[in-house]
């Protein structure tokens, strides 16, 4: 029963994103668009920026989700027009790759090294201790008594 | 640990180093430069970089190349930027002064939209050539570091002069086109 819940919550969950993304793509709003374009001139973000360029920009961006245009559309005009360093995140083609895949390697190697270190730690601890030798069946007996006082 | 594990995490963290300056190195060597404007600012001339640009009014490319042997004052310049706006009717009427005298004028239109370009060609009856350069290409190669900003090439293709911000006066460009004219 608790796994079919987790399932629906999961699939409600998923299903909740793909639609916002849809609903974004379809229908965006220029204070998104806004936070994802850079102006090409300051290098800050169209939100942060208040440089002649990005205020036309913004005028255009607002021009266009009027027309209705989706998302993808608008940026694509832009980059038309600027280049890629529009965008604020890099584009997940050719060397661009690079910057998406290279935090997530940085992250696998810490993993490695830090499941690496934490193995080589335990295995020489494991060998350097002596092990634990048995109680005195006496004391063992004194212990249980004084354990039983505190149940 | 393992020698073998060990050595091969050593190894992996020096390739990554080493991919990493090799990025760096890479960026740094083809990432802008200012030769241009540091070389004038020694007083050296310095060749042209190259360009090969689309016009402004669709008839098709320019390239800095074709005009090899004639003086040509590069105009950097945007749509949105005040004081392009103030120095283009200057510009223009130069244009009309020296045409016909070995000398070139080209507008480059830097970081614009097309049709705020295309307008404001129009609106100040520009009649020399303007080229579009939206991603800003040619600008990091010259140096450029505002706009507007004119260089001077002369008809060896090297730059021999600069004016960054606005051309104030007729006189000021006249004798810009005449280094320009006398360099070569």
């Amino acid at each position: 029963m608790k796994r079919v819940v987790l399932l629906a919550a999961l699939a409600l969950a998923a299903t909740a994103l793909v639609t916002s993304a849809l609903a974004s793509e379809q229908k965006p709003t220029a204070s998104e668009l806004e936070s994802e374009l850079v102006c090409p001139v300051c290098d800050s973000t169209l939100d942060t920026s208040n440089a002649e360029i990005a205020r036309r920009m913004k005028s255009f961006i607002r021009v266009r989700i009027a027309a209705g245009d989706t998302k993808s559309e608008i940026t694509a005009k832009l980059v038309d027009q600027f280049g890629p360093r529009v965008l604020a995140v890099p584009p997940r083609k050719g060397f661009d790759w690079l910057a998406w895949l290279l935090p997530l390697v940085g992250i696998a190697l810490a993993a490695l090294a830090v499941g690496a270190v934490a193995r080589g730690w335990s295995r020489s601890r494991a060998v350097g201790e002596p092990p634990a030798e048995p109680l005195d069946p006496a004391a063992e007996r004194q212990l249980d008594a004084e354990l039983a006082r505190y149940e | 640990m393992s020698s073998g594990v060990r050595r091969a995490g050593q190894t992996l963290a020096v390739g990554v180093v080493v991919a990493l300056l090799g990025l760096l190195t890479w960026k740094v060597a083809k990432g802008d430069d200012n030769a241009v404007s540091g070389s004038l600012a020694e007083g050296k001339a310095v060749a042209a970089p190259a360009f090969t640009l689309a016009k402004l009014d669709g008839s098709g490319e320019l390239a800095l190349e074709s005009l090899r042997g004639k003086a040509v004052v590069l105009n950097f310049w945007a749509s949105w930027c005040g004081p392009c706006k103030d120095e283009t009717p200057l510009l223009q009427k130069g244009w009309e002064r020296w045409r016909g005298q070995n000398v070139a004028f080209v507008g480059i239109d830097v970081k614009d939209f097309r049709g705020d370009a295309r307008a404001f060609v129009r609106r100040f009856g520009v009649t020399y050539p303007n080229v579009y350069d939206g991603k800003g290409s040619t600008v990091g190669r010259y140096g450029v570091t505002g706009f507007p900003e004119t260089y001077f090439v002369d008809a060896r293709g090297r730059v021999v002069y600069r004016i960054a911000g606005p051309v104030e006066k007729a006189s000021e460009l006249d004798e810009a086109i005449e280094r320009a004219l006398r360099a070569a």
